[in-house]
């Protein structure tokens, strides 16, 4: 019948429509797809903004004519206290510093350890010193700046961009497979014509549709809500997304290829994913590993993707440059993807 | 020959200890219904799954339209509705219909199908929300939307009422007046008997009979049946001595005779009642079934229909 033959679009764009509209239609999907990742960058961008400089909390123990001194310096929170009342704030961390007179020295008492204790005591002993007259050495002049791409909440984006593309790769991808074959729908399909390639072409092909969308919102709320400026190219953070996102799949596919077991599928997938939520720096650097784990760190897909992307976005490196995470990625998507292909059951 | 749509042979199929299936033999010819009657865990499924090409078999030989199983080209004149499919939940029947559509290079327009298995209400009602009988009716309508030569259902009707169970017999009688073939499985008598033109019983794993239904009741060599209860009951040898009875069988409190013509054995029957003194509670006549035949073959009841 040629007439029924001209209405019908091809297999693969109605695969492709059918995991489209499932998704759109699973509310649960969309909010882990694209407002948690949102909510996550609000809520972590709000908690770790950069906001005034705290000020250097000096607490003076009986020496009232010290305290009137270091006043005059507006950089100095100062409090007066007993010396017991001074020793306990200070070992609280309500004190970054103890100041006392004793005769004609000044005791300083501070942990060592902590910077802010070091920093409050070159702090009074310069207010000390303005105090009793002295001037600089040379003439000094500040220029307070801040580096476009350093704050915290512009490395926790690329960061956040990452681990999205693998918790939505990893979820949408794998468990929809392994619930089609759950559900017996797998086998259903396999016993029509339907080309298999067809079929694992549309899944890849929807979940390139929603990349793109879940990609293009984080970048746009960094922007709006943050000020998180992308420093190098645009198309250097699609291409990397795109890569990305293709690598998880591959991983998603490998752990979806026989398992018919939703539950299975979760262990397993937790399992690939804890390592990456752990190692690959989505909310602090990678680097704070000791030395022997951070070949195995940046073997990584996760942290790959992470490091390429802060390049990029953060410091506006070309694309070119962070070829051995390209390589790292590429391998990631390849290699499962052939080995995924090779054991998929369709019941 | 071009009139033998499959055939199977010697099939063996076996789940580590099971021995699901233990050496069928069957063969379709083109436009009948062909119907695999057994219990549950008979083999019903495995086998319509192996001839679907679903499930690989440990020995035999298959031929679908003269090709192995699970074929493409089989896979393309062929329609399946499984025992059970989940389609997917979050699809509109049009949707789901449309992607079904999709894979065969010809077929039915999607509007004809729905028209067809009378879905027109549900046209854009989501999969989650349809009844039982109406998903059953969307499995039926995914099978034929690629105007299928031949149909496997398993189990078509399982768990419709009966009012569902009528239409899904109306729509295979349909397809077969329009020259399709059909294998199906069941364990309900009454279907088998109201669809198909042939039927294999099947238990363990084996054929034990085979035949038309007319064939197969005819094979008791007693057409009718005479269910007697009475107080106190009466012993098996002179009911057996009655004339025409070729059999006599328990079923409950009732002794149950399988009788060439009840009009001979009804009154000889109540007369020896009348004779030992025994008050007839309960007489029914009626014709042989496949049920009779399966409890004879057998000695079990197939599951109650
Ligand atoms: N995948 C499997 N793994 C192990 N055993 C199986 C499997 N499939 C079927 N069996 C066993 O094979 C036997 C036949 O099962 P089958 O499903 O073919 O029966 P059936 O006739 O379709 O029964 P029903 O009427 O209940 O659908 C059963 O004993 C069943 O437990
Ligand atoms: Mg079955």
């Amino acid at each position: 019948m040629p007439e029924a033959k001209a209405q019908t679009r091809s297999a693969l764009f109605e695969l492709t429509r059918m995991r489209v509209l499932e998704t759109l239609r699973d509310p649960g999907a969309l909010f882990w797809v694209f407002v948690a990742p949102v909510l996550l960058a609000v809520g972590l961008g709000l908690a770790f903004r950069n906001r005034a400089p705290e000020p250097i909390r000096v607490v003076v123990a009986d020496s009232p004519g010290l305290a009137a001194a270091l006043r005059v310096d507006p950089t100095l929170k100062v409090e007066e206290a007993g010396l017991e009342d001074a020793r306990w704030k200070l070992r609280r961390a309500q004190a970054d510093v103890l100041v006392q007179e004793l005769g004609a020295e000044v005791l300083f008492r501070y942990d060592e350890s902590r910077p802010e204790g070091r920093t409050a005591r070159l702090a009074v002993d310069r207010a000390l010193a303005v105090a009793a007259g002295q001037r600089p050495a040379v003439p000094q002049r500040d220029e307070k700046v801040t580096e476009p791409g350093s704050r915290y909440i512009d490395f926790l984006l690329p960061g956040l961009l990452g681990m999205n593309l693998m918790g939505s790769s990893m979820w949408g991808l794998g468990y929809g497979l392994v619930d089609a074959r759950r559900r017996n729908l797998l086998k259903r399909l396999a016993a029509t014509p339907m080309r298999r390639r067809d079929y694992l072409l549309s899944v890849l092909l929807a979940r390139l549709i929603f990349l793109v969308g879940e990609t293009v919102a984080l970048v746009t709320v960094g922007h709006f809500a943050f000020g998180v400026e992308v420093q190098g190219s645009l198309a250097a953070v699609g291409a990397l997304s795109l890569l990305g996102g293709f690598g998880f799949a591959g991983l998603a596919l490998l752990v979806a290829a026989r398992t018919a077991s939703t539950e299975v599928a979760t262990g397993l997938m937790n399992l690939v994913m804890m390592p990456m939520y752990l190692l690959s720096g989505a909310f602090f650097s990678a680097s704070h590993f000791p030395d022997w784990l951070q070949p195995l760190i940046r073997a990584l897909p996760l942290t790959a993707l992470n490091d390429a992307l802060r390049a990029v976005i953060n410091e506006a490196l070309p694309l070119a440059s962070q070829w051995p995470q390209v390589a790292v990625l590429a391998a990631w998507g390849v290699l499962p993807f052939a080995v995924a292909l090779r054991l998929f059951r369709w019941q | 020959m071009s009139d033998t749509v499959l055939t199977c042979t010697a099939l063996r199929k076996s789940f580590g200890e099971v021995r699901a299936v233990q050496g069928v033999d069957l063969e379709l010819r083109a436009r009948e219904c062909f119907g695999l009657l057994g219990p549950n865990g008979a083999g019903k499924t495995t086998t319509i799954e192996i001839l679907e090409g679903l499930t690989s078999l440990d020995g035999g030989e298959v031929k679908v339209f003269g090709l192995p199983p699970g074929d493409v080209a089989v896979r393309a004149r062929v329609g399946i509705a499984l025992q059970e499919t989940q389609l997917p939940d979050r699809l509109t029947v049009q949707e789901c219909l449309r992607v079904f559509r999709s894979f065969y290079a010809s077929g039915r327009e999607v509007d004809q199908v729905i028209a067809q298995l009378e879905l027109e209400e549900k046209r854009h009602a989501r999969v989650a929300k349809l009844s039982g009988g109406q998903r059953q009716r969307l499995a039926l309508a995914c099978a034929m939307v690629g105007d299928p030569d031949l149909l496997f259902l398993d189990e078509p009707s399982t768990g419709l009422d009966p009012q569902a169970r009528l239409k899904v017999w109306e729509l295979v009688l349909a397809f077969k007046a329009q020259g399709g073939t059909v294998l199906l499985t069941t364990h309900y008598m009454e279907e088998a008997a109201r669809l198909c033109d042939r039927i294999a019983i099947v238990d363990h794993g084996r054929v034990i009979a085979r035949g038309t239904p007319a064939e197969l009741i005819a094979s008791l060599g007693a057409p009718q049946v005479l269910e007697l209860v009475t107080e106190p009951g009466l012993d098996d040898a002179p009911l057996s001595a009655l004339p025409g009875v070729a059999r006599v069988t328990a079923k409950a409190d009732a002794r149950v005779l399988h009788v060439a013509d009840v009009t001979v054995t009804l009154p000889a029957a109540l007369e020896l009642a009348r004779a030992r003194g025994a008050a007839v509670k309960h007489a029914t006549t009626r014709d042989a079934t496949l049920e009779d035949v399966f409890v004879h073959l057998t000695g079990a009841e197939l599951r109650d229909a």
